[in-house]
Formats: C-alpha cells, structure tokens, sequence
C-alpha cells in the first residue's frame, strides 16, 4: 500500500537515522512511503490560540495535499505528529478557524477530512503487529527496552487518539513483538525538559536526568523514543544508557538495518 | 487594554473557561515547571478569571512552562491551564519588539547535535 509521508525537517538533517530506518522499514513491510513535493516545516510545536493562522498554514497545506491523494498522511517524528494531528482536529471542530484558514488560502474548503497516523500508528492499526511478527528475522531477545513516550506523542489525548495516555501501551507492544522485552516505567510519559534546554538548561537537565535515572532503576539496558529533541536532552545526560529511535529496532529486527543515509 | 479587555481576550483566543475550575491544584501539583515558576498553573486559571492579569504579564513564569500539556491531561475539569497561559504569553510577544528569545542569542547556545526541531520550536514559543 502507499502512504502520504512527511519526514519533517529535522529528519532532514540531525535525526536522518530515525527517517532512514523508517523507510528502510516501511518497504520491508510492504508500505511504499511517497513524500508530498514542497512541503514546508511543521513549525515543531502547535499554537494553542485560535486566532494563530499563519503558523498552521504549512500543516493544512500538507493535510489537503493527503486528502487529494486519498491516502492517509503518515508522520514519524513526535512533533510533527503532534502540530499536524492537533491543526487536523482545528480544521474539524473549530468553524471560524476553518474559515478563516480557507479563505486565506483561497481554493477549496478543507475540513479536516485527511487521517493522520502517526507511523506507530501504521504499524499498529494498518499492518498489523501480528504480520510485523512473523517478518521479524532477527529478534530481539533478551534486551529490555524502556519506551519514552514524553508528552508530545500522547497530548492531548483527545486529539492525539492514538493510545491511553496514562498508561499507553502502542510501543511496548511493538518491542514485544520484535521480540524483546519492555520496561514499564513511571517517567515514561513526563517531559524530558524539551525547549527549554535553551532557556534554563537546568529545569531540562533535571527533567531528562529523572527520566534517565527512573528507566535505569527499572533494568532497562536501552531507551527508545520517536522524538529528535527527546533524544537530544536525554543523550546529555546519558552516560552508558543508550537512547536509539523506535525505528532503528524495527530495522533490526526486520534484518534491514544497513549503514542508514548514503 | 485594561485588564477586564484582556482578561476576554485571553479567554477568547484560549478557548478556556477559567470558572470551570474548582481549585484542587492538580495541575500544579503535576507540572514539570512548577519549582521554576513564581505563579503555578492553578493560579494562572484564578487570577486570569480575576482579571488579575498585570502581574502575569511581567512574570517570566510564561516562559517556564514546557508546553508539556500535563496539566491540560489531568486537570479533573476540563480546564486546560496551558492554553491560557500560552494566550498570556501571546499578548507579552506580540507587542513589538518584545520577543524573548533574539536570534543574535541563540549560536552561544548551539551546540553540534542540537536539532533543528529545538530552534524552531524555541522561535515559535518564543517570538513572533
Ligand atoms: S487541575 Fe483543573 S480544576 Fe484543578 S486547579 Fe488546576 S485548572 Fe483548576
Ligand atoms: S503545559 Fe506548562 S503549565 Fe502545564 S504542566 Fe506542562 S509545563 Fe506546567
């Protein structure tokens, strides 16, 4: 099947290991991720206010782009995941946004008609884990992984629907499909400190050392996450535990994890 | 605007009825920016429906808290206190020339892994 994908720009540049192994995955699983021409920057993070329309244009833009095509719009970072879910959900249910947002754009009215997954999502709800099951060659036994939701993949989760936010489970029973073990831990969904490593590195340090310190106490031999800006505060003040991306395991186990990006 | 002018305003572009909350503190108690913030979530709902908004407008509490929407996810009313703050934080921004984060500031702060996706979420809160 093919899919709508929008990569987003950090995988673009910082986080490639995360956007590689998704693709290289993808097509082991038999999905064909075709990336819309033009598309611009999420912005990274959703403005709650409804009278911000510039800063979701980019996002609608995408969104009509997928509602054209007729395929579902796939992203796989967190943040992307969270400006594009959250603006879909505006266009739905907030009327005088929606207008307002149509008639700067000038063509056809667009209503929040496009499905939005976030890739967990694809592999969870369309290709089932039960299938990505039986095309594991190389499974991961033995490893005890820790599942770092953080707040954007999850928040909120009337919008985000994608799982329980208290007590998600869409990664933990990825892990156990690939064969490994998951570590649940309290942490799991508290912010790593996110932006605001630049202004008060400290109030981040702390949040992401917690996190760190809380997956460890737990036996966890590994960190996975979907979000390049976890996985950056979390690095910092990481020594020996490591932090990989969601779609880096699945290349493993699906055998398809060569050397990413060339 | 006076503070009853902004005080609707923040309401309106927040969407959020700060009636509706009845006090418990939850979501102070859950956000992950509470030591750094001299006004708590809790109390950006009270004195918002107070019209007591000059003192939030000058307190750098608007710029501690992490978009994390815990506090949106657990309050047991509905409520959603990040949305109002976020609608604060936008009246101080969009007055010109008062954005808080400067490009000139940001290389100090860059390091080699940092990702793109950091900057620009920084600008969007940040500035306008
Ligand atoms: S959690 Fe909700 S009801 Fe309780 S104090 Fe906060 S805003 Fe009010
Ligand atoms: S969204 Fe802001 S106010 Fe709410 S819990 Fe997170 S940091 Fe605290």
């Amino acid at each position: 099947m093919n899919v709508r994908y929008f990569p987003g720009c950090t995988l673009k540049t910082k986080a490639k290991d995360l956007d590689a192994y998704a693709r290289r995955s993808a097509e082991a699983l038999g999905v064909t991720l075709d990336e819309p021409k033009d598309w611009q920057c999420c912005g990274g993070m959703f403005t709650s206010a409804n009278d911000e329309v510039a800063t979701k244009l980019s996002s609608v833009r995408l969104l009509k782009d997928a509602a054209a095509s007729e395929q579902p719009l796939v992203t796989v970072c967190s943040a992307c995941h969270n400006v594009v879910k959250q603006t879909n959900h505006a266009m739905q249910t907030d009327a005088a946004f929606a207008d307002r947002v149509n008639r700067y754009l000038g063509d056809d009215a667009y209503h929040g008609e496009a499905t939005v997954y976030h890739y967990l999502e694809l592999l969870r709800d369309v290709v089932g884990y039960g299938a990505i099951k039986e095309k594991v060659v190389n499974p991961l036994k033995g490893k005890k992984i820790a599942c770092y939701y953080g707040c954007l993949l999850l928040r909120p989760g009337s919008v985000m629907r994608m799982d329980d936010p208290e007590n998600p489970s869409i990664m933990e029973d990825l892990v156990r499909a690939l064969g490994a073990e998951p570590v649940i831990f309290a942490n799991r969904n508290e912010c790593c400190g996110g932006y605001m490593t630049m202004e008060s590195p400290a109030l981040a340090q702390k949040k992401s050392e917690a996190v760190i310190r809380n997956a460890k106490a737990n036996g966890a031999d590994l960190i996975i996450t979907a979000c390049p800006l976890c996985r950056y505060n979390l690095n910092k003040q990481s020594d020996d535990l490591p932090i990989v991306y969601f779609t880096e395991l699945l290349a493993e186990a699906l055998g398809v994890k060569e050397e990413p990006h060339e | 605007m006076n503070n009853a002018q902004l005080r609707d305003e923040v309401i309106r572009i927040s969407g959020v009825n700060p009636s509706k909350c009845m006090g418990c503190g939850k979501c102070s108690a859950t956000c992950p920016a509470y030591d750094e913030m001299e006004f708590h979530p809790h109390q950006f709902v009270s004195m918002i429906k107070n019209g007591d908004l000059a003192p939030l407008l000058k307190s750098d509490s608007l710029f501690r808290c992490l978009s994390c929407f815990a506090c949106v996810e657990r309050c047991p009313r509905g409520v959603e206190p990040a949305k109002l703050i976020e609608a604060v934080r936008l009246q101080v921004i969009r007055e010109k020339g008062a954005n808080h984060l400067k490009p000139e500031s940001v290389p100090a702060m860059v390091d080699e892994d940092l990702p793109g996706q950091l900057l620009v979420t920084a600008f969007r809160k940040y500035a306008k």
